[in-house]
């Protein structure tokens, strides 16, 4: 059987959706981590190391909780993760940057460097769900449905994985949208380019 | 000794990023690792900068690390002792 899109989840312009069905609006106004931190409070996310994360890993772990945590289905111990964007892990390398280019008081902030990779993300929600599996995150210029399709197709079909958890999670200076959606080999939406350029508008 | 505690409580929470906690959330005597705050290795490592940077202590054996980074309580006592600025 091929692979159909089974959930997805939004969340970009200060608001939370699971299935296409709103479930969070944040406060009109809200820069980005006031918005995503009222989103963790909202759905009792737990999860402590979240105040830890840079802007990118903030937005990855919570559009994989409220998608994995908001349906009714287990989590494959095998399920892969695909995860892209287009700016990287862009507002900490900057932060990182300043950190240092303050000449001789400089010093490099482990806390922050420690995050200066797009696919801390992935490890995050590894870490998170207790998965050991197939993961990648690759850096477009913009949303590319063919390509995820192929990779993710390819992941299930050489059994690398039994579903894989995919998504598109950019944030950069307070502009951010996150489109994560979970496929694997099961009925539901058909996993199609029409279909995921549908999804993330 | 009081003054250095609540600076470092508040220096600690600035560097790892302990959002929503404040100076009195701490105990002197909480653990700081493990079951206390829950730090990690890379917290650690920000310790260690601050050591450095504010108190112009320079550690060199990771064992002394260990006793050092208990608590506020510890930490306090061992810049009391060693500060050099």
């Amino acid at each position: 059987m091929e692979n159909n899109i089974i959930h997805y989840c939004n969340i970009k312009n200060n608001e939370v959706f699971l299935d296409g069905k709103k479930l969070y609006s944040g406060q009109e106004g809200d820069q980005f981590l006031d918005f995503i931190k009222g989103v963790y409070k909202n759905f009792e996310l737990n999860y402590p190391k979240f105040y830890k994360m840079d802007p990118l890993c903030k937005l990855a772990i919570t559009a994989s909780s409220i998608l994995l945590d908001g349906i009714d289905q287990d989590i494959d111990p095998d399920m892969g993760l695909l995860l892209s964007n287009k700016s990287s892990c862009y507002d900490v390398d900057v932060k990182h940057q300043d950190s240092i280019s303050q000449g001789e008081e400089s010093y490099a902030s482990p806390a922050n460097f420690v995050y200066t990779l797009p696919n801390i993300a992935l490890g995050e929600i590894s870490i998170k769900y207790k998965l050991r599996s197939e993961n990648s995150f690759f850096i477009f210029e913009g949303f590319n449905p063919e390509f995820l399709i192929d990779y993710a197709n390819s992941m299930t079909k050489l059994r690398k994985s039994s579903s894989v958890l995919c998504g598109w999670i950019e944030v950069k200076e307070n502009v951010y949208n996150a489109f994560m959606f979970l496929v694997k080999p099961e009925a539901g939406l058909a996993f199609t380019k029409e279909n995921l350029l549908n999804l993330i508008e | 000794m009081e003054e250095l505690k609540t600076e470092l409580k508040e220096k600690i929470i600035e560097a790892l990023n302990l959002e929503d906690m404040s100076a009195e959330d701490i105990n002197d005597t909480d653990m700081l690792f493990e079951e206390g705050l829950g730090l990690d290795s890379i917290d650690a490592l920000e310790l260690i900068i601050i050591l450095d940077k504010d108190y112009g202590i320079k550690l060199t054996d990771s064992k002394d690390g260990k006793k050092i980074f208990q608590s506020i309580e510890t930490m306090a006592q061992y810049i009391t002792e060693h500060r050099t600025k």
